[in-house]
């Protein structure tokens, strides 16, 4: 129990790049960025295959990562200099990247079992371990923190908000929304290497999915967390990457659900569309009340006043 | 300062719906010009609006600014020199964002936008003495989110963002259209009261007749894509707004049709 626990953490630190990457295009430029699936495996392949020949892990880590703002970018200018739908310029790039991800790997999977990876000297020391990931995950969520609140910061984040008002300010929001989705698949991209060195191995289908994943770790951790600031925001998509991960390790133990790992994939798809339409029917239901309340006080000082 | 040289627009070209929506415009502001524009509805104010700013950018003729022609810039370039306030209160600011983050948006108006801090110590003390200029208190709330404003507060904040860093040209497109008359009188105020401390040159499209006669120091009327009337200050000192909608229907040859004017 205890174990699978522990586990669910590790995963939970190393997924929430990948939840990072998606807050910052879901959330903060409202783009629904597809390229995700994709670029999570390319991150793998790369330092797979990196590693496997014999460099060292943090270059192919790093590398992983060049390769995810690179995929990012062209998803970027697909969208803003080739007017292509934003949802079809992800589609698009995460196709293409199916197969550039066989070309880098050469075989549909490699094996990690053998090479030094940036775990392998603390790997077996869990709660080292599960301390390295989390100092790492905090400092890249608060370089991100610190780049949202910078000038170029700003202006992606108004990208995202209201694009009318930061192009009459001089922002460039086809600039904002490159950078913004080529950050977010960069760090998609390490989240892709990190798995793979973890679980020893990177496959072309590793990333299948991952953009609900994400969804749903987003989700969850703003329920928890919630959003007052870029501070609370990308800690709460931290947490969320972690419960999520917890949540389906519980799952998987509760033997009378009879779950297979296969099921992973509707569970989360679940997990997402609960998280969604329970707060659409919430607000309604609120808006509903507080609607009749009102009105209920407005008409009866109305009728105080002897307007009736 | 402003000079439109022969500017003509045309909506839908080749299509049922093909409009011309400005033609043949020859402006030229002074610096220091406060302009209002009337006219009724589709005269092309807000086209003049969008051509100015670069939301549009004109099919014949030139938009200059400083003796530059900005006629081929987009508009996130052209904000260098323009500042605007839209109509809708909603439009001018970030509603996610904080006021000093709004402000500090503004603040690198035409400038690049690097990694220095968007909000620093010496930002945050201007942008709370630009905010006491309001006179509204939002010196105070500098870290709260600019969606939890009212529309009349919003309006203020996208009228100071606009102005503060004093551009060359600064728009108004009925800027006070959307507000309940108490929240437009004191837009108008504050308006006034900037327009004048920083010396702006403004257009400002109004459809109240009486605040285009009020305000500013020249008063141009628009009619089905022309400039019709160009009313000097010395005119426009004593002008009522009966006369003014009677000049309107002597010239244009139709009654003022405009669902939203106002009369004073």
């Amino acid at each position: 129990m205890f174990q699978s626990l522990t586990g669910a953490v590790e995963l939970g630190l190393m997924y929430a790049l990948l939840a990072l990457g998606v807050y910052i295009t879901f959330r903060i430029l409202d783009f629904p960025d597809l390229t995700v699936d994709g670029s999570f495996a390319t991150g793998g392949a790369v330092a797979a295959v990196m590693i496997s020949n014999g460099y060292a892990a943090w270059i192919a880590t790093l590398l992983a990562f060049a390769c995810g703002l690179a995929a990012g970018a062209i998803t970027g200018l697909l969208h803003t200099k080739g007017k292509i739908n934003g949802l079809l310029s992800g589609i698009l790039m995460m196709i293409a990247l199916y197969s550039i991800n066989i070309r880098i790997l050469g075989k549909p999977n490699i094996s990690l079992i053998d090479a030094k990876t940036l775990f392998s000297s603390i790997a077996s020391k869990t709660w080292l371990y599960i301390l390295v990931l989390a100092v790492v995950i905090l400092v890249i969520k608060t370089l991100l923190d610190a780049f949202l609140h910078t000038d170029r910061g700003l202006s992606l984040r108004a990208t995202g908000d209201n694009k009318r008002m930061i192009r009459s300010l001089g922002g460039n929001t086809d600039t904002s929304i490159v950078l913004g989705i080529s950050l977010a698949n960069g760090l998609v991209a390490i989240s892709g290497a990190l798995v793979a060195q973890d679980t020893g191995f990177a496959d072309v289908n590793m990333g299948v999915g991952m953009i609900v994943i994400g969804l749903a770790s987003v989700i969850i951790g703003e329920a928890i967390v919630g959003t007052r600031s870029v501070f609370w925001a990308t800690l709460a998509v931290i947490v969320g990457s972690i419960v999520y991960r917890i949540v389906l390790a519980l799952a998987y133990r509760a033997e009378w659900l009879h779950l297979k790992s296969t099921d992973l994939k509707l569970i989360t798809a679940l997990i997402v569309i609960v998280a969604l339409v329970i707060p659409t029917i919430n607000r309604y239901y609120k808006q509903k009340s507080l609607a009749r309340r009102r009105t209920a006080e407005l008409a009866a000082a109305a009728r105080g006043k002897g307007a009736i | 300062m402003l000079e439109l040289n022969a500017v003509s627009k045309l909506f839908n070209p080749g299509t049922p719906d093909e409009k011309i929506a400005l033609i043949d415009i020859r402006l030229k502001l002074n610096p220091g010009d406060f302009v209002t524009v009337i006219g009724s509805n589709g005269a092309g104010k807000s086209t003049l609006m969008n051509v100015i700013s670069g939301v549009m950018k004109p099919d014949l003729g030139e938009v200059r600014i400083d003796g530059t022609s900005i006629s081929r810039l987009p508009e996130f370039k052209r904000s260098r020199w323009v500042g605007r306030v839209f109509q809708d209160p909603m439009a001018g600011t970030a509603p996610t964002m904080t006021i000093e983050e709004n402000l500090a948006m503004a603040y690198r108006r035409g400038k690049p936008r690097g990694l220095s801090w968007g909000v620093s110590a010496a930002r945050r003390k201007l942008f709370r003495e630009q905010l006491q200029r309001l006179g509204l208190g939002l010196e105070h709330r500098l870290k709260a989110k600019v969606g939890m404003l009212s529309g009349g507060e919003r309006q203020a904040l996208s009228l100071l963002m606009a102005s503060f860093t004093k551009p060359d040209i600064l728009l108004l497109d009925e800027h006070t259209a959307a507000l309940d008359p108490a929240r437009a009188e004191l837009i108008t105020k504050l308006t006034e009261q900037i327009v004048r401390d920083m010396k702006l040159t403004t257009l400002m499209v109004t459809h109240n007749m009486e605040q285009a006669i009020r305000l500013g120091n020249r008063l141009i009327m628009m009619d089905k894509g022309r400039i019709i009337l160009d009313i000097p200050e010395s005119r426009k000192q004593d002008l009522t707004v009966a006369q003014l909608l009677g000049e309107f229907e002597r010239i244009s040859g139709h009654k003022m049709a405009d669902d939203r004017v106002v009369l004073g």
